[in-house]
């Protein structure tokens, strides 16, 4: 075989976002989908949130925090229809979709958190 | 048939059915555990929204805010909650089998492998919970 296999890399992508979601979504989203909006606990402002925004690490960490997850659902996604549906003939669409949206997801993220105003 | 050999002969398969994973809870668990990557990805969604809103001035992000109270979203976001809990919870528990660790020919017990990631995840959800909250 000369074609080297992309999977290993992708593997890695998908074991470090599992890691990265499962360390850092369920707080994320108990205080902000669920406490806040119930007023079980008080948010931060609005001017406080922003400013910890333009803060250079926090940029950094909420682009780790979209962009792994993101190819974590892409490599698991996948594979939940390959084998959940078994519908091999559409490969090649469910790839592009998985890695494409990834990939669309992390850019947006990175233009948004790059060009905070 | 395309790539049978001599050595994987032309045997009869059976189809497996579409829905093979409602027959057993542990099949069903193993697609609901896969599951969970759909409300990952939801929370990202949710996520870059925020940032968006948060660009677009305190009128914009106030209006996120509604958004997130609406009961819709609540029900999305506790159900999205405990799936992206059941992912953490399985991904820390398969942590041992899928990096089995060594020392001195012995295999480490599991659950010293999986009781410091549960620590670790309370440490870093109290960390970020009280930069959120600290005012």
């Amino acid at each position: 075989m000369n074609k080297r296999s992309n999977e290993p890399f992708l593997w890695i992508l998908f074991s470090a976002g599992g890691v990265v979601a499962a360390m850092l979504i369920p707080v994320h989203l108990f205080l902000f989908g669920v406490a806040f909006p119930l007023g079980w606990l008080d948010g931060p402002s609005y001017q406080s949130l922003l400013a910890l925004l333009r803060h250079p690490l926090t940029r950094l960490y909420l682009f780790v925090l979209c962009s792994l997850p993101l190819f974590h659902w892409a490599h698991r996604f996948r594979y939940t229809l390959y084998d959940g549906l078994q519908i091999k003939h559409l490969n090649e669409l469910i790839n592009t979709f998985c890695y494409g949206g990834a990939i669309l997801g992390t850019v947006l993220a990175a233009y948004l958190l790059w060009s905070i105003p | 048939m395309p790539g049978s050999t001599q050595y994987s002969p032309k045997t009869f398969r059976t189809r497996v059915s579409t829905y093979w994973w409602l027959d057993r809870w542990p099949y069903l668990r193993f697609i609901l555990r896969e599951l969970s990557s759909v409300f990952v990805a939801w929370f990202v969604v949710i996520t870059v929204l925020q940032i968006r809103a948060l660009r677009r001035g305190t009128a914009g992000y106030e209006e996120f805010q509604q958004w997130l109270r609406s009961p819709v979203l609540v029900v999305a976001n506790v159900v999205t909650l405990l799936f992206v809990i059941f992912h953490a919870a399985t991904w820390f528990n398969l942590t041992p089998k899928a990096m089995p660790l060594r020392v001195g020919g012995k295999r480490v017990p599991s659950l010293l492998i999986v009781a410091p990631s549960y620590l670790v995840w309370l440490a870093i959800s109290a960390a970020v919970a009280w930069v959120l909250l600290r005012g």
